[in-house]
C-alpha cells in the first residue's frame, strides 16, 4: 500500500548515517523505568530509532517489549509515576522534547506528533459527540468559531471517509461501527495535520476486511500529507504490506533494524528468524510452526548479556557474559547478535 | 467412511431483543445462528471463520449446550444434545469440552492450579477417585508442557500461554471427545500462539481428539484445520476442505476475506489483489433480505435480494458454496510468484 515513491526516498537515509540534521523526528538512546512496589522493571533500555516525512517505520515486537512506552514517552502521555524517564532524548526537528517544558510539549502534541491508539472505544470520550471531539481541536488550537470548526470537523469525517459525514458529526462513539470509531480517532488525529503519526496497534482490534480499508486509508493519507508514520504492531504480515524500515524490540531493546525487504528475507537476528518461522501463513499449507522456546524475559531480571540468550536457538557462552550493541551489519541495516553476520551470510 | 461424532442439522438461535424493565415487550431477534448445519467426524478438526457478529461463539455455546437452540438439533452421535438432562446430560458433557479465548478471565484467581484441573472431577469422580487425583493433575500438568511442581500455584503466577495451556489441561482433564475451541490463541502473541497451536496438534494426535476450532485469523485455521467452514452473519456461506476453501474460493465473501489478509512477504505487496468490502456487517437483527452477504457483494444482482441461495454443490465447483453466481477465482497470486 505504501508506494514507491516513499520507499525509494526513505531508503538512502535507511541506513541511520546520512543526513544527521534534519531528522524529523529522532528518539536517541532512550530508557525508561517503572518503578513499582515489587521493584524496578526496566522496560526502555536504549531504544534509538528515527523517522524522515513521508516514511513509515515499524516498530515490530510483542506484549512487553517497550514498543508502547516509548511512543508514549514520544507523546508526553507516559504515566509518571511509576514510569521514569532516566536517560537519552526525544528529539523533534532536532529539538530535545524531553527538556522542554509542559506548554510546549502540548503544542507540538496534535500539530507536530499525533497519536491514534488500539482501543477506540476507551481512547475517545464516551460523553462527548465524535463531532465536537474533533471540532474541539479547531476551536482550542485554532481559535475557530464553533460553526467554522463544525464545518472543518465534518469535512474531516468526510476526508475519512465516513459515509454521511454531516449526519454523523453529532453522533456518540458508541453509535459508531468498530471501524468507523477507528476512522473518527484518525480524523482527530490528523485535524491539526501533523507531521508525525504514531499508530499504536491502529487494526489490532478489527476484522480483517476492515483491518485493509483502514490500512488503505493511513497510506493515502500519508501520501497526500507527507508524514512520517510509527507503526507500533505485532503483526508481521501488516508490516509487511506498508511499513518502509523495520525496528524490532525485545526486552526494551532494539534488536534488529533494516529495510522491509532485507529483514524478511534474510533476518539478522535470530529472534526476527524465530518470529517469522512462528508464523503460520495462509499462503503455505503448515507443518509444525518452528515455535520459540520459553516465554519473553521477566523485565525485573532481565537475563545478563544479550536479553534473548535463554530462548536463542544460536546461544554459545558469549551470548551469556556479553550484550551485544546494535551494530550496522552490511549496508543501510543494524543487529544487535554476536552472530548477525554468520545469520545473514548463511543460506 | 469416518464416522460423524456430532451433527448439527438447521440450527437457529435467536436472542430476544426486549423494551421496558416492569412490561417487557420483545422488539425483534438477534438472529445470531440462522440455520446453520454441519457435521464433525472423528478425529477431525473442523475450522470456523469469519468476522466479529456472525455468530460463531454462539454456535460454540450452543454446541456446548450452553445455550438452548431456538430450533434445529445438535446430534452427539445420533442424541440430540439439547434434550438431554440429569445423568445423559452430565455423561455428555464430560465427552465434549471448551477452552475459551481469554486465558485472563476464564481462570478463577481465587483457586490453585491444581483445584482448577482437578474441579472437574469433582463433578465427574467417575474418572478419577479422590486418592489419585493430584497424581492426575500433575499428569496433565506435563501433558501440556507445565511443570508439574507448580500445581500450587495461582493463575497470576503464569504468563498469558501458560494460562492458556492450563485452560487446555483443563478441558482434557475428563478424556473427552471433542473440544470446541473458541478463539483459543487470539489473545497470544506470535511466538506463544505457536507453541500453542503445536500443542493442540500434538495433543490431536496423542488422544484422537475432534477440534471445532473457531477463529477469526484465517492463517490460524487454515494451519490447524481439515475442514473449513465460514461464517457470515449467523449463516454458513462456504464449507470445504482446507484447500477447497482457501485455494478454491467460490463464494464472493470467502474471497474477499482471504485476499485482505496480510501476507507477511513484502515482496508480494505490489502483486496483490486485495477485494475491497465497502461497509460494515449489517445488523443481525435485520439481516438483508436473500442473501445476507449481497449489500457489501460487488456481484449482487435482484436474484441476490430475492432469494436465499442454499449452501450447495454448484456447477464448475467440488464443495458447497451459497452463492448464486459462485465460481472460483484468482485471489491469492501469491502462490503463482513464490
Amino acid at each position: 500500500m505504501s508506494d514507491i515513491l516513499v520507499s525509494e526516498q526513505s531508503a538512502p537515509g535507511a541506513d541511520g548515517s546520512g543526513r544527521p540534521s534534519g531528522r524529523l523526528l529522532e528518539v536517541d538512546d532512550l530508557r525508561v523505568e517503572f518503578r513499582t512496589r515489587d521493584g524496578v522493571a526496566k522496560v526502555i533500555n536504549g531504544v534509538t530509532y528515527h523517522v524522515d516525512a513521508g516514511e513509515t517505520l515499524a516498530v515490530l515486537g510483542e506484549s512487553g517489549s517497550g514498543k508502547s512506552v516509548t511512543a508514549q514517552t514520544i507523546m508526553g502521555i507516559l504515566d509518571t509515576p511509576p514510569g521514569f524517564v532516566t536517560g537519552g532524548q526525544v528529539r523533534f526537528h532536532g529539538k530535545d522534547m524531553l527538556k522542554m517544558s509542559a506548554e510546549q510539549r502540548r503544542r507540538i502534541r496534535g500539530e507536530g506528533i499525533a497519536m491514534i491508539f488500539q482501543d477506540s472505544l476507551s481512547a475517545l470520550n464516551p460523553v462527548f459527540t465524535v463531532g465536537f471531539q474533533i471540532a474541539e481541536q479547531f476551536r482550542v488550537r485554532r481559535g475557530m468559531s464553533r460553526s467554522d470548526a463544525k464545518k472543518r470537523a465534518i469535512e474531516m469525517l468526510d476526508q475519512v471517509k465516513i459515509p454521511n459525514a454531516k449526519g454523523r458529526f453529532s453522533n456518540y462513539p458508541h453509535q459508531f461501527s468498530g471501524g468507523m470509531r477507528q476512522r473518527a480517532m484518525i480524523a482527530m488525529s490528523l485535524a491539526l495535520d501533523p507531521e508525525v503519526l504514531i499508530a499504536d496497534e491502529p487494526t489490532t482490534a478489527l476484522d480483517v476486511t476492515v483491518q485493509a480499508q483502514i490500512m488503505d486509508l493511513l497510506g493515502e493519507l500519508q501520501r497526500e500529507r507527507q508524514m512520517g508514520m510509527i507503526l507500533i504492531t505485532h503483526d508481521l504480515g501488516v508490516v509487511a504490506d506498508v511499513a518502509d524500515r523495520i525496528a524490532v524490540m525485545y526486552a526494551g531493546r532494539i534488536v534488529e533494524e533494516a529495510n522491509v525487504y532485507d529483514l524478511y528475507a534474510k533476518p539478522a537476528h535470530p529472534y526476527t528468524l524465530g518470529l517469522l518461522n512462528s508464523i503460520p501463513r495462509l499462503d503455505e499449507k503448515g507443518q509444525e510452526l518452528r515455535t520459540i522456546k520459553g516465554l519473553p524475559p521477566n523485565l525485573m531480571n532481565i537475563p545478563s548479556g544479550c536479553p534473548f540468550n535463554p530462548r536463542c536457538p544460536m546461544a554459545q557462552p558469549v551470548c551469556r557474559e556479553k550484550l551485544p550493541p546494535l551494530l550496522q551489519i552490511g549496508s543501510g541495516r543494524a543487529s544487535a547478535c554476536h552472530f548477525a553476520e554468520e545469520l545473514v551470510n548463511r543460506d | 467412511m469416518t464416522e460423524n461424532i456430532i451433527e448439527v442439522r438447521d440450527l437457529v438461535k435467536h436472542y430476544p431483543v426486549t423494551r421496558g424493565i416492569v412490561f417487557k415487550k420483545t422488539t425483534g431477534h438477534v438472529k445470531a445462528v440462522d440455520g446453520v448445519s454441519f457435521d464433525l467426524k472423528a478425529g477431525e478438526t473442523l475450522g470456523v471463520v469469519g468476522e466479529s457478529g456472525c455468530g460463531k461463539s454462539t454456535l460454540a455455546r450452543v454446541l456446548m449446550n450452553l445455550e438452548r437452540p431456538t430450533s434445529g438439533q445438535v446430534l452427539y452421535k445420533g442424541q440430540d444434545i439439547s434434550k438431554l438432562s440429569g445423568g445423559a446430560l452430565r455423561r455428555l458433557r464430560r465427552q465434549i469440552q471448551l477452552v475459551m479465548q481469554d486465558p485472563y478471565t476464564s481462570l478463577n484467581p481465587r483457586m490453585t492450579v491444581g483445584d482448577l484441573i482437578g474441579e472437574p472431577f469433582e463433578i465427574h469422580p467417575e474418572v478419577a477417585p479422590r486418592g489419585s487425583r493430584r497424581t492426575k493433575v500433575k499428569e496433565l500438568l506435563d501433558l501440556v508442557g507445565l511443570n508439574p511442581e507448580h500445581i500450587n500455584r495461582y493463575p497470576h503466577q503464569f504468563s498469558g500461554g501458560q494460562r492458556q495451556r492450563i485452560g487446555i489441561a483443563r478441558a482434557l482433564a475428563l478424556r473427552p471427545e471433542v473440544i470446541v475451541c473458541d478463539e483459543p490463541v487470539s489473545a497470544l502473541d506470535v511466538s506463544i500462539q505457536a507453541q500453542v497451536m503445536n500443542l493442540l496438534e500434538k495433543l490431536q494426535a496423542e488422544f484422537g481428539l475432534s477440534y471445532v476450532f473457531i477463529a477469526h485469523d484465517l492463517s490460524v485455521v487454515r494451519h490447524l484445520s481439515d475442514r473449513v467452514a465460514v461464517m457470515y452473519l449467523g449463516k454458513m456461506v462456504e464449507v470445504g476442505t482446507e484447500d477447497e476453501i482457501y485455494e478454491r474460493p467460490t463464494h464472493p465473501y470467502t474471497q474477499a476475506l482471504l485476499s485482505a489478509v496480510p501476507v507477511p512477504d513484502p515482496t508480494l505487496r505490489d502483486n496483490k489483489a486485495i477485494i475491497r468490502l465497502t461497509g460494515d456487517v449489517p445488523s443481525p437483527i435485520s439481516p438483508p433480505s436473500g442473501c445476507r452477504f449481497r449489500t457489501r457483494c460487488w456481484k449482487a444482482q435482484d436474484l441476490c435480494a430475492q432469494e436465499v441461495p442454499l449452501l450447495q454443490i454448484r456447477p464448475g465447483s467440488d464443495h458447497p458454496s451459497a452463492c448464486h453466481f459462485a465460481e472460483r477465482r484468482e485471489i491469492v497470486p501469491a502462490h503463482e510468484v513464490a
